[in-house]
């Protein structure tokens, strides 16, 4: 499963941030995910407890997750909008010359140490 | 109440595989072994592609395979009776390989000096698309069967590629809906470096021009 892995590399990560840190115990972590990244937050939490369990540091550590909503800007009328609404095609122009400007983020925002 | 305190990160998930995949990029090249990350969805045509490849070039080359599945080594034990090097990567129920239990793959080859080192990844669109391996290249496999709309379903997989073979190809008056220009206009809409070739891994067909990318980049990797 994709988001096992994910959460592999986070708990990695969040565990080398607190030794670096001389934190004991990790409280919380704060994801931002884009609504278009390809990480369901859902399926996270499913894994998370599970593999926090596993870590000293980790163990019964809050995940936070927020969402990012997707947001396409058209290059033709220079508009936004959102993008899972609708997608590829400009609403105002209908051109395709459209990229996306946020949405597909997938980073650890912050976490919360003792 | 508790004493904590919020430490800002703004890291990206991935970053930690990057930094080590990069790392291992650097390492191949030293040691002057190419690797090719090989994906596509289960049943595309890996092995199969895997075997003539290997026939073709096993005598010009010192050639090393890499299997990685979730669970068996079926794989494996077919690309063993090419007479070629196998080492089986277990992800231990994950959907992907990453830069680490790549490295821990190339590492079992031992000292060998390998010219040409190919990863079967999982077969999956989508997960081996975002973790990058620390392969010298990417390739992908779609076969005529899954239709000529991948790209647009797909498109992270496609972006990441430097070449696509479209298999199958022996199958196409059957499939006959699958349009070979449409398939390459909308692989080079989103990466238009990328090469398209069109294979049959069961005829052979297309299988002049495949190898001719491979002898290109060897050639290019090793000067
Ligand atoms: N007609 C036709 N069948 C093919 C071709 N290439 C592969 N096949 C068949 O497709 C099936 C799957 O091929 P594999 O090579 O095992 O595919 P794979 O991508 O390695 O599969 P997984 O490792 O399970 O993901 C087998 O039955 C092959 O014989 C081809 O070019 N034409
Ligand atoms: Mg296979
Ligand atoms: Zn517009």
């Amino acid at each position: 499963m994709h988001e096992l892995g994910i959460v592999f590399h986070i708990v990695k990560s969040v565990e080398k941030i607190a030794a670096e840190n001389q934190a004991s115990k990790v409280n919380k972590v704060v994801l931002q995910i884009g609504e278009v990244s390809t990480i369901i937050p859902y399926y996270l939490k499913d894994c998370w407890k599970w593999k926090c369990s596993k870590s000293e540091v980790m163990d019964g550590c809050e995940l936070e997750i927020e969402t990012i909503p997707a947001v396409t800007l058209c290059e033709d009328c220079e508009e936004t909008y959102g993008t899972v609404e609708y997608g590829k095609t400009c609403p105002y122009c209908g051109s395709e010359h459209t990229f996306l400007i946020q949405g597909n983020e997938h980073q650890i925002k912050e976490i919360e140490v003792t | 109440m508790k004493d904590y305190k919020i430490i800002e990160v703004k890291r990206s998930i991935f970053e930690d595989n990057d930094a080590d995949a990069e790392k291992l990029r650097k390492e191949l090249a030293a040691q002057g072994t190419y690797l090719l990350n090989l994906m596509s969805s289960p049943g595309a045509g890996k092995t199969t592609t895997l075997k003539r490849t290997i026939a073709i070039l096993k005598d010009e080359l010192k050639i090393g395979i890499m299997e990685a599945d979730i669970d068996s080594d079926v794989d494996a034990k077919v690309i063993s009776e090419t007479g070629v090097r196998v080492i089986q990567i277990h992800t231990g129920g994950m959907c992907h390989l990453d830069a680490d239990m790549t490295r821990q793959g190339i590492r079992e080859f031992g000292t060998e000096d390998l010219d040409f080192v190919i990863l079967e990844n999982v077969g999956n669109l989508v997960c081996p698309a975002e973790f990058d391996t620390g392969s010298t290249k990417n390739a992908m496999i779609l076969s005529v069967p899954e239709g000529d709309d991948k790209p647009l379903k797909y498109p992270l997989m496609f972006s990441v590629c430097d070449v696509v073979l479209i298999n199958k190809c022996d199958t196409l008056s059957v499939f006959d809906d699958f349009s070979k220009e449409a398939v390459e206009e909308r692989i080079h809409r989103l990466n238009p470096n990328a090469g398209v070739i069109f294979i049959s891994a069961k005829t052979g067909e297309g299988f002049e021009e495949w190898i001719g990318w491979i002898r290109k980049e060897l050639k290019e990797y090793k000067s």
